[in-house]
């Protein structure tokens, strides 16, 4: 087999096995033949002769969240991987420009007002654009600095002040109904995911997607210093601004019904560099595959190994710190 | 006219670095600048560029004022070869110069056969095709300025500045980068290079401009500009200019006694 679609053809393998395990297991056990006696009937439209709870198990409660799951993953992995090339810094995760941070105060601030559910989600969405674009209004204007240092430092600045007014809300939440709802909120959880989540979320979160895409090349050239790219041919300014929209849009989307979910824009940029090199093109598809795959066994894992729900982020970070670490010391590349 | 420099005052926005610059280079020309460290060479290259707003003045590329043309634009026109590079991420080498094909290629495409051959021959003239499957973070710091070079060569441009093209080569590569841009020049590509070795200008430039104390204090064929009291004026160090064989000339630094060092001659 070419060598160059490895990696892809085990990334797309892996997650389809993952897939069907998700679907299989939890506290009412699927078998593999029960769910591809399902899937038959489903893409053929015939019937099928399998226990109703069989299909409400499948389709209505693991179907939301195994799709919320990849559908996450993929897209924190793909905004990930868009910010470490164009901030040149390995190190960089999704919220670097504080959307997580200002979805975060969204939603908390929906929580204490008690607000609907999907009210919750669109003062998150809106949280998170709201904050990116007051990092890039102010940091944009700082002239005579580095104009990437000076979005990470206004970053860094304004997370923090995000951060404080969260702080806040939760001293002065209702500790028995709302304060577990934001620690809950905080620590990112798929457990009520439901279709019409993922129906406002996917949408945007593609929309996000198309300019990743169709600048997949170009976008190599934010990995250079400004002046060389600028050199070469490329509106800096302009490219910059179009990527941190694009990313914006797909994390806040999906940070709306998912809560923050840390470790998986940082680590599986990382992991699929390490695998096929720094070219956009050749990153972002496998970056996407494996933070969907990662996400949703983690997620699978959340709901399976104790009898309580654990939170994804918790998990995130047991499986990733470790699995990081093997997978530096096992290659030679630098970033 | 490729490029054509007409009383250009430049400098960072709060504070003006050169004055007056005024010049004009032909296709095929090559000129080189001579000055000493932070002496605004690199601030006048990215003035030229467009990568820096002039103070005064007007840059004219092809006829055009830089400062009306698109990067894309510019970088159909002039190819630039920064200082040194400072390389974030493994791209191999033959990416890194792929990226010379950025103006070349449509915003939302990606490079074709045609400019995959473009960026192979660009390795292959600076003798590093060899390397171009290596990242450009493994090799050697002489070896990523000829990919630097290389990347410039692969914008296919009219006009090539570079800013210390030779400053982290071994002496054979410098002699290397000085033919190939002789070469370059014999194609009709305008070159404007930078350097810190005087000589530099005798072996490859038809005009040579002393950038000293904020101005152009010379301008003119090397011969007529590189010279003992010139070469003092711009280094603050005494250098003998001394014709060779072939009718050539080089530049040779008179060390001085109160350095401690003596010659043979003096000793015996």
């Amino acid at each position: 087999m070419n060598a160059r679609a490895l990696p892809y053809v085990l990334a797309v393998g892996a997650l389809l096995g993952l897939t069907a395990l998700a679907f299989a297991v939890g506290r009412y056990p699927v078998s593999v033949s029960e769910l591809l006696a399902l899937l038959a009937a489903k893409v053929t439209g015939g019937g099928h002769a399998l226990p109703q709870n069989v299909e409400t198990v499948v389709l209505q409660v693991r179907g939301p969240r195994v799709a919320a799951a990849l559908l996450v993953g993929a897209a924190l992995a793909a905004a990930g991987t868009a910010y470490q090339g164009m901030f040149r810094n390995p190190l960089v995760s999704p919220d670097i420009l504080g959307v997580s941070t200002g979805a975060a105060l969204g939603a908390v601030l929906g929580i204490f007002l008690s607000l609907e559910v999907l009210a919750i989600q669109l003062c998150a969405f809106g949280g998170g654009l709201a904050a990116v674009a007051l990092v890039y209004g102010v940091g944009s204007r700082l002239r005579g600095h580095d104009p990437l240092l000076a979005l990470v430092l206004t970053g860094i600045v304004i997370g923090t002040l995000l951060g404080s007014g969260i702080a806040l809300l939760k001293v002065l939440a209702d500790p028995y109904n709302q304060l577990p709802a934001i620690t809950f909120w905080l620590l990112g959880s798929l457990a009520a995911i439901t279709p019409r989540d993922l129906a406002s979320a996917a949408p945007l979160a593609l929309a996000g997607l198309v300019p990743m895409l169709l600048l997949r090349w170009r976008m190599n050239l934010l990995a250079l210093p400004d002046d060389e790219a600028r050199a070469l041919g490329v509106d800096t300014a302009k490219l910059r601004a179009v990527v941190i929209a694009a990313a914006t849009l797909m994390t806040a989307s999906t940070v709306a019904i998912s809560g923050i979910i840390g470790w998986v824009g940082l680590l599986i940029p990382h992991a699929a560099r390490l695998l096929v090199g720094p070219g956009f093109g050749r990153l972002l598809p496998l970056a996407m595959l494996l933070g969907a795959g990662f996400l949703l066994a983690v997620d699978t894992l959340c709901r399976t190994i104790a009898t309580i729900e654990v939170p994804p982020g918790v998990l995130t970070a047991l499986i990733g710190t470790p699995f990081f670490l093997w997978l530096f010391a096992l290659t030679r590349r630098s970033w | 006219m490729i490029l054509d420099v007409r009383s250009l005052d430049f400098g960072f926005p709060a504070r003006t670095i050169g004055r007056n610059f005024s010049f004009a280079l032909r296709a095929g020309e090559v000129m080189c600048v001579l000055g000493p460290n932070g002496g605004g060479k690199t601030t006048l290259f990215r003035t030229l560029l467009g990568l820096l707003s002039p103070h005064r003045g007007e840059i004219l590329l092809q006829g055009k004022p830089v400062g009306l043309l698109s990067r894309g634009e510019i970088a159909r026109v002039a190819g630039y070869v920064p200082q040194g590079h400072t390389a974030y991420f493994a791209f191999t080498l033959r990416e890194f110069v792929l990226m010379g094909r950025t103006s070349r290629v449509g915003a939302f495409a990606t490079p074709g056969k045609a400019d995959y051959a473009v960026a192979e021959r660009a390795l292959d003239s600076l003798g590093i095709g060899s390397l171009s499957d290596k990242p450009v973070t493994e090799v050697s710091g002489g070896e990523r300025q000829l990919a630097l070079v290389a990347r410039a060569l692969a914008q296919e441009p009219r006009l090539l500045v570079m800013d210390e093209p030779t400053a982290s080569l071994d002496f054979g590569n410098q002699v290397r980068v000085l033919e190939r841009i002789a070469a370059l020049a014999g194609t009709g590509i305008a070159i404007l290079f930078s350097s810190h070795d005087p000589d530099h200008a005798f072996l490859g430039a038809q005009r040579a401009l002393l950038l000293g104390e904020g101005r152009t204090l010379e301008l003119g064929p090397p011969r007529e500009v590189i010279r003992a009291d010139t070469l003092e004026r711009l280094y603050g160090v005494r250098v003998q200019v001394v014709p060779v064989e072939g009718g050539r000339y080089a530049c040779l630094p008179a060390l001085g006694r109160a350095a401690g060092l003596v010659t043979q001659e003096e000793e015996a």
